[in-house]
Order: structure tokens, then C-alpha cells, then sequence
């Protein structure tokens, strides 16, 4: 009974952590593209479900469509937000880009809370099956879209860095601006662009957790506990965060189930992963597939 | 970040002596000497409402002014000084609880905080940045679920209850008795820290800041000053954090979360960093902000306006948003905080007929 427990609680850890390797991927491309750290990765999340639901409920839009627009809607206002918020602050102290986006963060979750309650509110049902037997594993439907969903931008993603014209030209900003200028690409619109694109697919991250568990302020958590996933990762690894992603969705199952079995602690699950943060800054920085910063004086 | 006071031309120092003084000129030494003698006759003359909410800010304050030393002198960043504050509340209640007097038991608080922000400082000697944001981030999140699950320390959920604050047998609590309590604390850390700034500590700190390979160069020890800075920015949030406790009779896990750690990063972007003054100025305008405010929802009440928003369920909201709205505002178009915009305002009557 136990090691079956112990085999589902793995699968859903992996489940988990592609989705928490999504939102790591798009968190490191922001960081990639334009140094910046955005504590406000959560909230693209929470927004992106919110605008899918509201689109569903209220203008009973079809799934298909309210996807599509959220997710354009996403992009418009990632793009926004950059050349709003984040443009005047470019040279500034880390510290004061990183605390303009934690204001950012707290501004819209509250904005969301105001909006539209405290109370998670269910998605329409989009499945008409409801679970499947994998295995002998019963497997909710949205979970195994959710994995489907998640592996699809994984692909997407090596395929635009490693093929697309832009994915290229982001590629050369994030590793020379002074280079990738001479060369005739535009900083600030590869800037903006990853903000675009980091929303919009948190978006998708933040719709799939939302069919899932219901769209709620908690869905902006997934932005904190995405630290854990790409410090182990190394903050400048799109593969690291999909890595890091996977291993923090394990290790938070799989101490929840030491939890529960043996050290009845209680909360485990939730505090792991920044136990693992911490071990993981003292031994090893720069994470696995990070890039140690080495400094010529 | 505010590095060099803005000072009007014809105003030379030339004197190391001079460069140092606590006070520019002797009148504004009076200055804060009469402001202080002044608040002494605060409890006589003001409502209690006024005093509670000047005691919200002397102690709300004086954690503020830690987190600047932190943040605005050495140049890292905490996101959990809440849950140093918290731990400084509850480790007073223990104390006291034990039969230490309440006068001592704050100030062992504040030690015993140190120790608990040394310890999470320890990341600081190896990492910087962004990276040391990050392990404070988890910190917050650790020291939360352990105030949580630590019934014997801190209660658990239900809360601690603090004795009440007596002196010599004499009792303090109650506001009108309780605003000298926190008056002197406050006047005595925040002369500590402008003193702090003058000495060789202080200078070393704010050179870890500004470029801390030459620091290193020069001899400043960099492992030495980062934890140091930490140590610091956990006394001064353990004393608040215990004033608090003592002036609410109570301290409770609620409310210790990662919003409240944001606001004292607010109170000193808003003030300035790395000033003293605008700690006390940033600590100001966020108490103040709410009571605005719920005091403009109240003047608004049955208006359009109220209708349409619902302000009366939104107003916690409207808070939260507006915190996150004046940090992303304050950032973008006043970096230096309040604190600059004041010694503009000082410049520009200085030289008044001429001010350019």
C-alpha cells in the first residue's frame, strides 16, 4: 500500500515539476534576455488564469478561443509591463529592479483579489472523461494534458532558440548586448519580446493549473516556488529549470510522504523546497548547468 | 541609491572633523534636541489616537532603519525582515515568561534575534544579490512555518501572550506611559545608527556597497561586514518586533507573512536608502497610508464612485495595491526616496532669493 502511495505521489511530482519547469523556463528567460529577477512570475500566472476563466464563464466563450486570446492578451501585456515598468529602470541597481517587481507582483495579486474574490473558483469542464487508467494509475484527464501541454512548450521552446530568426537574435542579446546590437538587433525589442513571451506562456502554465485546481490567489505561489526550481537548476539554464523543475516537484511529493508516514511534522510539503534552497546556495550557487560568474578586476 | 548628501554650493567641509559631525550645524543639533524635548509633552497635549499612532512609528520605524542598514548601507537585500521582527516578538513573550524583566528581556530579545539573523546572514558570505534575495525569500518562508509548529516558543497558532512592560515596579503599559518606552528606545537606536555611520564600521559597510572588490583591496574584511550588516538589521527588527509585542500585550503568527517584509522594503525605498532620517520618513508616510486611506473610503461612503468600486470590501485591497504601486512609482521616478527630495527642499531656501 505504501510504495504504491510512494509511486503516485513520484508521478505526481513529476507532473507538478514539468509544470513548475515551465514557469522556470519562462522565469529564465526573462532573466536571460535582460538580467532581470522577476519576483512577479507568479502573478503572470494568476492573471493569465483569470483572464481564460473570465473569458469562459461570463462571455461563454469555447476553450479553444478563450485559450488563444488570453494568451495573446498575455503577450500585449507582458510587452506593456516591460516597456512601462521595467524600460526606465535599465541601469539601475539589481536591487532596485528586483524590488520594482515584487511592488509589480503584490499590486496585481492584490488587483486580482479584488476582482475577483478570494475563493477559487472551478473551471468549466472541458474533458468529457474525466480520468484514465494508466498503468493501474488512475490519471486525471487535465493532469495528463497538463504534462501533454507542458512537454509541447518544452519543444517549443528548444525549437525557437535553436531555429527561429528571433529565438537566434535573443540567444545573441542575452549573451552580448554590445554584439548583438552591432549586429543589427534591436535590445529593447528583444527585451519587451521576452517579457511577451515569458507572460503569454506562463499563461498557458497558469490556464492548465487553473482546469486543475481551480483558478485562486494560490496560483501566484507557483512564481515562489519557482526559486528553489531554478537556483538548482542555475539561474541561466533553460534546461537547468526544466531539470530543477522536476526534481523540487519530486522531492516536495516525496517529503510529503515521508511527512505523512513517518516524521508527522505536518507542512512539509510546502516548506522542502526552501530548506533545499538554502542547502543549495551554501554548497553549490551557481546550480547545476548554471554559469559560474567569474570576476576580472 | 542616495550615496553623497546633496549640499548646497559655498558649503565646504575642511576639516575631517567637520565631515563627520552628526549634525551639519549647530542649529539643527537644537533641532532634533527641541523635537525630542517636544515629543516628551506628546502624551499631555495629543489624542490617544495620535499616540498610538506615533508609537506604530517610533517602533515600525526602528525596524525600518535595520532593514535600511542592510539594504541601504552594505547594499544587500533581505525579503524577510517580517519574520525577524516576528521572532524578536515572540522571543521577548518567552523571556518574560520566564520571570526576566521586560526592560531586559527586549534587549535580550534583540540579541537573541541577532544570533537567529546571523545565522540566516551565513548564505551572505558566499552569495550577493540576487542570489542572497533569494535566501532570504526562503528564510521568510522557514522561520514562518516554524513559528507555526513551535507551540513551546511561540504558542503555535493561538499566539503569544507578553507581560506587560513595568519599570522598577512602575507601570508602562497603556499609551500615555508606553510612548516613553518606545521614544527612548527609538532615539537611542537611531542616534546608534547615525553613529554607526561615522565610525570605521560604517564606512567599511557602506564601501562593501559601492564597490566591494576595492573594499576588499583596502583591507575591509568582505564575510566580516556582510554578516555584520545582517547581525544589525535583525537587533534592530528583534527590538521591534519586541516593543510591539509589549505595546499589543500579544503576538500572533498572523500578519508575520512576506506582504508585511515588502512594506518595510517600501518604508525605505520611499524614504531613501541608506539615510536615517528617511527611514523615519518612509516609516511615516506607510502609517499614514492607510489611515488615508480608510478615511478617504469613509469620506466617499454612498458616493458613485463607492458603488461602483466597493470600496468597503475592496479596501484591504486598495491598500495592498497601493503599496505595490508607490514601491514601482517611488523606484521609477524618485530612486533617492524622500529623504532627497528634503535636503532639496533645505537647499532651496538655503540660498532662497538665488536658489538655481
Amino acid at each position: 500500500m505504501t510504495s504504491s502511495l510512494l509511486i503516485q505521489l513520484i508521478i505526481n511530482g513529476l507532473i507538478i515539476g514539468t509544470l513548475y519547469g515551465v514557469v522556470g523556463m519562462c522565469f529564465v528567460l526573462i532573466y536571460k534576455a535582460s538580467q532581470v529577477v522577476n519576483f512577479a512570475q507568479g502573478e503572470f500566472l494568476l492573471i493569465g488564469a483569470w483572464a481564460c476563466w473570465w473569458l469562459l464563464t461570463y462571455w461563454q466563450i469555447p476553450f479553444f478561443w478563450g485559450f488563444l486570446i488570453s494568451i495573446a492578451f498575455m503577450m500585449v501585456f507582458g510587452l506593456v509591463l516591460q516597456m512601462l515598468v521595467l524600460r526606465p529602470l535599465i541601469g539601475e541597481p539589481i536591487i532596485s529592479v528586483i524590488m520594482v517587481t515584487i511592488g509589480l507582483s503584490i499590486f496585481f495579486q492584490a488587483l486580482m483579489k479584488w476582482m475577483f474574490g478570494t475563493f477559487a473558483q472551478p473551471f468549466p469542464p472541458i474533458f468529457s472523461v474525466q480520468r484514465v487508467e494508466i498503468l493501474g494509475l488512475q490519471v486525471q484527464t487535465a493532469y495528463l494534458m497538463s504534462t501533454a501541454v507542458s512537454l509541447a512548450i518544452m519543444a517549443g521552446f528548444a525549437w525557437f532558440f535553436k531555429y527561429s530568426r528571433i529565438g537566434l537574435a535573443m540567444r545573441a542579446t542575452a549573451y552580448s548586448q554590445q554584439v548583438a546590437q552591432s549586429l543589427g538587433i534591436s535590445v529593447r525589442q528583444m527585451f519587451a519580446l521576452s517579457w511577451g513571451i515569458s507572460a503569454a506562456v506562463s499563461a498557458v502554465a497558469g490556464v492548465v493549473v487553473g482546469i486543475v485546481n481551480g483558478v485562486s490567489s494560490a496560483l501566484s505561489y507557483f512564481g515562489i516556488k519557482v526559486f528553489p526550481a531554478v537556483i538548482l537548476g542555475g539561474l541561466d539554464s533553460i534546461f537547468g529549470a526544466v531539470v530543477g523543475g522536476l526534481i523540487i516537484g519530486v522531492l516536495e511529493n516525496v517529503a510529503h510522504y515521508f511527512d505523512s508516514q513517518f516524521l508527522k511534522w505536518g507542512n512539509l510539503y510546502e516548506i522542502a523546497p526552501f530548506y533545499a534552497l538554502i542547502l543549495i546556495l551554501m554548497i553549490k550557487p551557481y546550480g547545476l548547468f548554471g554559469t559560474r560568474d567569474i570576476e576580472r578586476v | 541609491m542616495a550615496t553623497t548628501s546633496l549640499r548646497p554650493c559655498g558649503d565646504y567641509r575642511s576639516s575631517y572633523r567637520a565631515d563627520q559631525t552628526l549634525f551639519d550645524t549647530r542649529l539643527s543639533m537644537l533641532f532634533c534636541a527641541g523635537g525630542v524635548v517636544l515629543l516628551l509633552f506628546a502624551p499631555f497635549v495629543l489624542s490617544g489616537y495620535v499616540l498610538s499612532l506615533m508609537i506604530q512609528i517610533g517602533y515600525l520605524g526602528i525596524a525600518a532603519l535595520g532593514l535600511n542598514i542592510l539594504v541601504g548601507f552594505s547594499g544587500q537585500i533581505s525579503i524577510g525582515h517580517a519574520v525577524f521582527y516576528g521572532f524578536g516578538g515572540f522571543a521577548s513573550c518567552y523571556l518574560s515568561h520566564k520571570g526576566v524583566p521586560v526592560p531586559l528581556a527586549i534587549v535580550l530579545a534583540g540579541l537573541w534575534t541577532t544570533a537567529v539573523g546571523l545565522l540566516f546572514g551565513l548564505p551572505a558570505a558566499r552569495v550577493k544579490g540576487l542570489y542572497l534575495a533569494i535566501a532570504t525569500l526562503a528564510a521568510q518562508f522557514i522561520l514562518q512555518d516554524f513559528f507555526v509548529r513551535a507551540t513551546w516558543f511561540t504558542g503555535g497558532t493561538s499566539g503569544a501572550v507578553a507581560e506587560p512592560f513595568t519599570l522598577f515596579g512602575f507601570d508602562m503599559s497603556g499609551d500615555h506611559r508606553y510612548f516613553y518606552v518606545v521614544l527612548f528606545f527609538f532615539v537611542v537606536l537611531y542616534l546608534g545608527a547615525a553613529n554607526l555611520m561615522r565610525s570605521r564600521d560604517g564606512r567599511a559597510l557602506v564601501a562593501v556597497r559601492d564597490h566591494y572588490l576595492s573594499a576588499e583591496m583596502m583591507g575591509v574584511n568582505l564575510t566580516k561586514y556582510r554578516t555584520m550588516a545582517f547581525g544589525i538589521s535583525s537587533f534592530y527588527a528583534g527590538i521591534a518586533g519586541a516593543l510591539y509585542a509589549h505595546y499589543i500585550g500579544y503576538m500572533s503568527v498572523e500578519g508575520l507573512d512576506i506582504l508585511f517584509s515588502i512594506q518595510f522594503l517600501a518604508m525605505i525605498i520611499i524614504g531613501g536608502l541608506g539615510s536615517v532620517m528617511g527611514s523615519l520618513l518612509g516609516t511615516i508616510f506607510m502609517v499614514l497610508l492607510p489611515e488615508l486611506t480608510g478615511a478617504l473610503a469613509g469620506a466617499l461612503q454612498g458616493s458613485a464612485i463607492d458603488k461602483a468600486l466597493h470600496l468597503k470590501d475592496g479596501i484591504t485591497y486598495m491598500r495592498e495595491m497601493l503599496i505595490g504601486a508607490v514601491i514601482i512609482l517611488f523606484l521609477i521616478f524618485e530612486p533617492d526616496g524622500l529623504a532627497h527630495r528634503w535636503r532639496q527642499i533645505k537647499a532651496y531656501w538655503k540660498l532662497y532669493p538665488f536658489s538655481y
